[in-house]
């Protein structure tokens, strides 16, 4: 059954991250993400992150992925592009080659087994099953206590982020000063 | 029998490489922000992966932080790609290539 599920949702993850390479146009390449990000939820059930998998479905496949389509129809750029056209010469043959080498250091560790290479000793953060406790419990102890000063910065980050996106969403301030009504330049 | 850890990270690994190709090869810079986001993904799987086999919540939590922090990338990154297709339209990563505009 563990097996059935991690090749259902492995095999999606990998269409769907094939798909938004691939893919000519836009909005099948966000549509292609949304697969892939399903399958990453499903597979974070499958490791007993329930939490992580709500919010994965929650904030990428609702908001981000929503964002980017809304981004693409409001740009009006969902017309498909052309890419038999290489415009650096060498570029596709040369980033491939770079691919499998990434993959084959990659795979290095893994292959041997030696996940002290990767990840360190075992930490002491707290364990990530429990009898009694769900998945939310747990996350939740280790945020408002160990991690709490990170969690706090994170609500100042989400602050720059709106504070810079309403930024470069606005318009020059010479032409609103002049109480013109302002055209869009092409 | 559940599966082990080795063959997500496999997968995990897999994801990121076609994430990194892809951001190297498409010229849309909308499909390079997406690659950047299979990317960001293939390491939270990797990070949940680890917090199972490690049986440690702080692999979660960083996914958890990555994913704040990926909301606030995505809303700053397409912030500037309209504030750059609205100075030209059908734009491309090669035709923003230099800094003065």
């Amino acid at each position: 059954m563990d097996w059935a599920v991690f090749i259902v949702a492995g095999a999606a993850i990998l269409a769907g991250a094939l798909g938004v390479v691939t893919s000519r146009n836009p909005v099948h390449a966000a549509l292609s993400l949304v697969l892939t990000l399903f399958g990453v939820a499903v597979l974070f059930v499958a490791q007993r992150a329930d939490f992580l998998a709500v919010v994965q479905v929650i904030v990428y496949a609702g908001a981000i992925v929503v964002l980017f389509l809304f981004v693409i129809m409001l740009l009006g750029v969902d017309q498909a592009e052309n890419l038999e056209v290489e415009p650096l010469a060498g570029q596709r043959p040369a980033a491939i080659g770079i691919g499998i080498a990434g993959l084959a250091l990659l795979l290095l560790p893994i292959a041997f087994g030696r996940w002290e290479w990767l990840s360190g000793q075992p930490s002491v953060v707290g364990p990530a099953r429990s009898a009694t406790e769900p998945n939310v419990n747990l996350l939740a102890k280790a945020l408002f206590t160990r991690y709490l000063v990170a969690f706090e910065a994170t609500s100042v980050l989400l602050v720059i982020a709106v504070i810079g996106a309403v930024v470069l969403a606005r318009r020059p301030l010479s032409t609103e000063r002049q109480g013109e009504t302002v055209t869009e330049e092409p | 029998m559940a599966v082990p850890g080795a063959w997500y990270l496999t997968l995990a690994a897999i994801l990121f490489v076609i994430g990194a190709v892809g951001l190297l090869v498409r010229r849309n810079v909308l499909v390079m922000f997406m690659c950047v986001e299979l990317m960001l993904n293939a390491v939270n799987l990797t990070f949940v992966t680890f917090a199972r086999m490690l049986n440690d919540i702080g692999g979660q939590i960083v996914v958890f932080f990555v994913l704040v922090v990926a909301a606030a990338e995505v809303v700053v990154g397409l912030g500037i790609i309209v504030a750059i297709f609205r100075r030209r339209a059908g734009a491309t990563a090669d035709d923003i290539s230099l800094l003065k505009g």
